[in-house]
């Protein structure tokens, strides 16, 4: 106590690197019996017998859970042990819950997604792989910038794109489809860090001081102005409200850790709110989903979706009805957008509190690995990474929970999509790169011996 | 760059508490009225696999949960469907709940807050949770021979009759014509249910499903005069005052005249209150509303329940007197035209109202609810609802009625034996339709134990024999005869 109050800063210092690769491994355990036994649930909810494929399936996750273990333990031992437990604890029941409405259905998502998981844990493995030191990143700064882009505008071409219930965020090619969206925001993160790496000091420059704030100068706004212009892009052509918002927020969040200028937090707040309301009064579905969100109830053929969800929380309540014994799939879509409120439905208030709880532990982790990382690009890309996904659990679930007008975006690790999967994925690789980084001890810099033996210069 | 990374973990945490907030209002807070939307086919369902509690007139279940042999465990049998269906109302696993079925879902399907014990004991010993039970103010025998009554007059009949307790403001008899079979729609064949459904709602012009006692309202023609009597009883005049007679009446502001039935001049220009009443005397209560006023008139109508919604148990229209009117607009009021519309509930009330010393009744048709082991949870209170005129005033009124039915156009309500109240209508709804008939009585007029209002939107009758006691007045007959003779 005492070393902490004369010596704050010590307090860094004394972070004391350790691998802690033993409490990932119990949590991982914690985590597959959760995942194993949603499904096993399921199964005694619906058909009062465990599913006769439990040792496959819960074979099979365990498998994955321990080739990530391994991988991390042998290329990023020094990585946060939190954020691979809880998120092999989400795309558990993820499953679990898309399992439980095919059966209601009759489809086969389960399948495909435990599919797409395997295939997005490979992906995982090999970012860790090739990318050894996520600063090797930051030369291909404009790289991701150009791809980033490139990903955003593909569904905008003719024969490529396709639109799926209003909004063209899909491509199609030769029989799957693909959000690129969804790995164009990992690009533009990246993007964004090593952009704001470079320019912090011009940005951080201030202008004029207004009502208490420093407003940056005017020619400094270039930058914010022309993400905005891309964000509304992405509104107008793709009618994408949630990505919108999505690659907004993490521009400007990114502007003002790089900045440490909270102005820029007012600016593009003003410039988000301004937006906003220039789409609501110009294009119909914002109107139509500011008012499914405000007065669902008073059209039930146009908002039924949103009604149900609410009907799906109300009838969970605080308990929920138990795996298999409720009615989610009442709710169009309740494997992908709904999933959330398929989940309040049969896991109840508590569940789904549970979940909501284990997003934000995910994100606080990301925010603590960018807290501890010794380099700016780390720091920046951390942060970039940690906001975006928690923007999007809250653009998410907050628009199925009826907190802010729905929109569509993937609930991460739990809701059905294939690319929505990997890119998570992708996301936790990076994550957890840096976090290695930042929690490894500091290189010893102090000259040996031998250097003093073969110096050409005396140095003491 | 630390300081806001901070702030952002704390922007974060904020986000993620909005969302746990919000959880908890729509899964906690909101959640009762959320389930209690009739929409809301989870909860339906959930409802409809459970065993859920009897409705009950006399003693016998008019509607009750059975085994079903599909995976929704039970099924909603309703016996004598078609007499009680304006009561009951339905239970459908697709369509919702209307009537008493709706009202009193919390308790029927035991999610009331008053069962919670229950529910407790049943979820201890991992048992599906019982609806508690209601039992209905129904008289079953008066319920029939309303029914019966209606069924008599040939042809297509469409029309209501209701009957109160006067002293409770109990419903005895709530009957509307053409009704329904709620079975239809109860069953789980959801084909079958679909049919029924359409044939009931969209492809069919007779309105079965409305209750006409009590969600139309109809223009209630020469019952009306007996609000204009209160009226003019409580400003001064008495049974015996001199109103005005003869063949016409000229309105003010207009070049139009107002006429009797059939032409007839009351039996004279000058006649008394009583005379006018008895022959249902158009010109004279004309004549009497354009000098009690608009307002008069309107605050009359209100004591006794129009322009008000005072009955929740049923889905029920609000009867209307109209409000700011010209004196032409006036004068057709008293008659019971113009605007002024309203339910056989109402009208039944007015009697009702009169019979009871002018103390209005609060209407019901819940007398008790019941647990599932029989335990009474909740019983009936009979409430004053206004106190529409003076007890001299009622009594005044009551003779009034009884001279209409001795000497005037009520003769078919005449009981030996007993002395009865009792009012005449007929109203014009529009120039192709045929007029609409009423009768209001109430019996024994001396210690009154039942006061009905008998509606016929529309039979099979020539246009002349159209007329409030002919087709009415036997209806009315039968159902206070089921009742005094109790």
């Amino acid at each position: 106590m005492m070393t902490a109050l004369t010596a704050p800063s010590r307090l860094v210092h004394a972070f004391v690197p350790r691998k802690r690769r033993g409490a990932e491994l119990f949590l991982l355990v914690l985590a597959l019996a959760i995942g194993v036994g949603a499904y096993a649930l399921v199964g005694l909810g619906r058909d009062s017998t465990i599913p006769t494929d439990i040792l496959e399936y819960g074979g099979g996750l365990v498998v994955l859970a321990v080739v990530c273990h391994v991988v991390v333990r042998i290329v990023a031992p020094y990585a946060d042990p939190v954020i691979l437990p809880a998120v092999v604890a989400l795309n558990g029941l993820g499953l679990a819950m898309i399992r439980r409405l095919d059966l209601a259905s009759n489809t086969s998502f389960a399948r495909q997604q435990l599919v797409w998981g395997a295939l997005s844990i490979a992906v995982f493995v090999a970012t860790l792989l090739v990318v050894r030191d996520h600063r090797r990143l930051q030369a291909y700064t404009y790289t991701m910038g150009f791809v980033g882009v490139v990903l955003l505008m593909l569904p905008l071409v003719p024969g490529l794109g396709v639109n799926i219930n209003g909004a063209r965020i899909w491509i199609r090619l030769g029989g799957l489809s693909f959000q690129p969206g969804e790995v164009a925001k990992l690009c533009l993160a990246i993007f964004f860090a090593g952009y704001l790496v470079l320019k912090r000091d011009a940005l951080a420059l201030a202008g004029r001081r207004f009502l208490g704030i420093d407003l940056p100068r005017g020619r400094d706004l270039g930058p914010i102005l022309a993400m905005w212009l891309v964000s509304l892009g992405v509104l107008v052509f793709q009618r994408d409200l949630g990505s919108s918002l999505l690659f907004f927020g993490l521009f400007v969040v990114l502007l003002y850790v790089a900045t440490e200028r909270p102005s820029w937090l007012v600016v593009g707040g003003a410039l988000f709110a301004g937006g906003a309301y220039l789409g609501y009064l110009a294009f119909s579905h914002v109107q139509t989903r500011v008012d499914g969100w405000l007065h669902p109830f008073d059209n039930v053929d146009s908002y039924g979706q949103i009604i149900q969800g609410q009907y799906s929380l109300a009838f969970g309540g605080i308990l929920g009805r138990g795996l298999g014994e409720g009615n989610p799939y009442l709710t169009p879509f309740a494997y992908s957008d709904f999933i959330g409120t398929s989940l309040g439905e049969e896991l109840g208030l508590t569940g789904l509190m549970a979940i909501v709880v284990v997003y934000g532990i995910i994100v606080e982790r990301g925010l603590r690995t960018a807290l501890v990382c010794r380099d700016a690009f780390g720091k920046l890309l951390a942060v970039g990474l940690s906001v975006a996904f928690a923007l999007q659990v809250f653009v998410v679930l907050g628009g199925v929970t009826k907190l802010i007008p729905l929109t569509g975006l993937t609930t991460p690790f739990l809701s059905y999509g294939g690319s929505s999967l990997i890119a998570n994925w992708i996301m936790v690789a990076l994550l957890l790169r840096v976090s290695d980084h930042a929690r490894r001890p500091p290189p010893d810099l102090t000259p040996t011996a031998a250097d003093d033996e073969t110096a050409v210069v005396k140095m003491r | 760059m630390n300081k806001p990374i901070r702030t952002l973990a704390v922007g974060c945490f904020a986000l993620f508490a909005m969302l746990l907030i919000n959880l908890n209002y729509v899964q906690v807070l909101r959640a009762g009225d959320l389930n209690d939307d009739s929409a809301n086919k989870r909860v339906r369902d959930a409802e409809c696999s459970r065993e859920r509690g009897a409705i009950l007139v006399g003693g016998d279940p008019v509607a009750r949960s059975v085994p079903s042999n599909d995976n929704l465990k039970f099924v909603r049998k309703f016996t004598k469907p078609e007499l009680y269906a304006p009561v009951t109302g339905y239970f459908s696993c697709i369509y919702g709940t209307s009537g008493i079925e709706s009202s009193e879902n919390a308790v029927l399907s035991g999610s009331d807050e008053r069962l919670f014990v229950n529910r407790v004991i049943d979820m201890v010993g991992n048992k599906q949770p019982k609806g508690g039970s209601v039992l209905l103010t129904i008289d079953p025998r008066a319920q029939q021979a309303a029914l019966d009554g209606l069924n008599r007059l040939p042809g297509d009949t469409r029309g209501a009759v209701v009957a109160l307790d006067p002293t409770k403001g109990a419903i005895l008899a709530m009957v509307s014509k053409p009704t329904y079979d709620p079975n239809f729609i109860a069953t789980h064949d959801t084909s079958v249910a679909e049919a029924n459904w359409k044939r009931l709602t969209t492809d069919d012009p007779m309105k079965k499903m409305t209750n006409r006692a009590s969600q139309e309202i109809y223009p209630p023609g020469s019952t009306f005069k007996l609000v204009v009597a209160a009226a003019a009883l409580s400003n001064g005049y008495s049974p015996d005052s001199t109103v005005k007679g003869g063949t016409t009446l000229d309105l003010p502001q207009s070049s139009a005249t107002l006429t009797n039935e059939g032409g007839s001049d009351c039996g004279g220009s000058e006649i008394t209150l009583t005379q006018a009443l008895a022959v249902s005397c158009n010109v004279s209560f004309g004549d009497l509303g354009l000098k009690l006023g608009a307002q008069t008139l309107q605050d009359q109508a209100e004591k006794f329940g129009f322009n008000e919604d005072y009955f929740d148990q049923l889905s029920s229209a609000e009867s209307r007197f109209p409000t700011e009117m010209d004196e032409p607009s006036t004068a057709l009021s008293s008659i019971g035209q113009f605007d002024v519309a309203a339910s056989p509930l109402q009208m039944a009330m007015v009697t009702a109202g009169i019979a009871n010393g002018g103390a209005v009744m609060r209407p019901y048709v819940v007398q008790e609810v019941r647990s599932p082991g029989l335990d009474v949870l909740d019983e009936a209170d009979p409430e004053v609802l206004h106190q529409a005129i003076s007890g001299s005033v009622a009594d005044e009124l009551t003779q009034m009625m009884v001279e209409v039915v001795e000497t005037g156009t009520a003769d078919e309500v005449k009981m030996p034996g007993i002395s009865v109240a009792g009012k005449t209508g007929t109203a014009n709804s529009s120039e192709e339709k045929s007029p609409y008939a009423w009768m209001v009585s109430f019996a024994p007029a001396d210690d009154p134990q039942v006061a009905v209002a008998v509606f016929i939107e529309q039979t099979d009758v020539p246009r002349p024999d159209i007329s409030g006691g002919g087709l009415a007045g036997p209806i009315a007959k039968g159902v206070m005869q089921a009742v005094i003779g109790r």
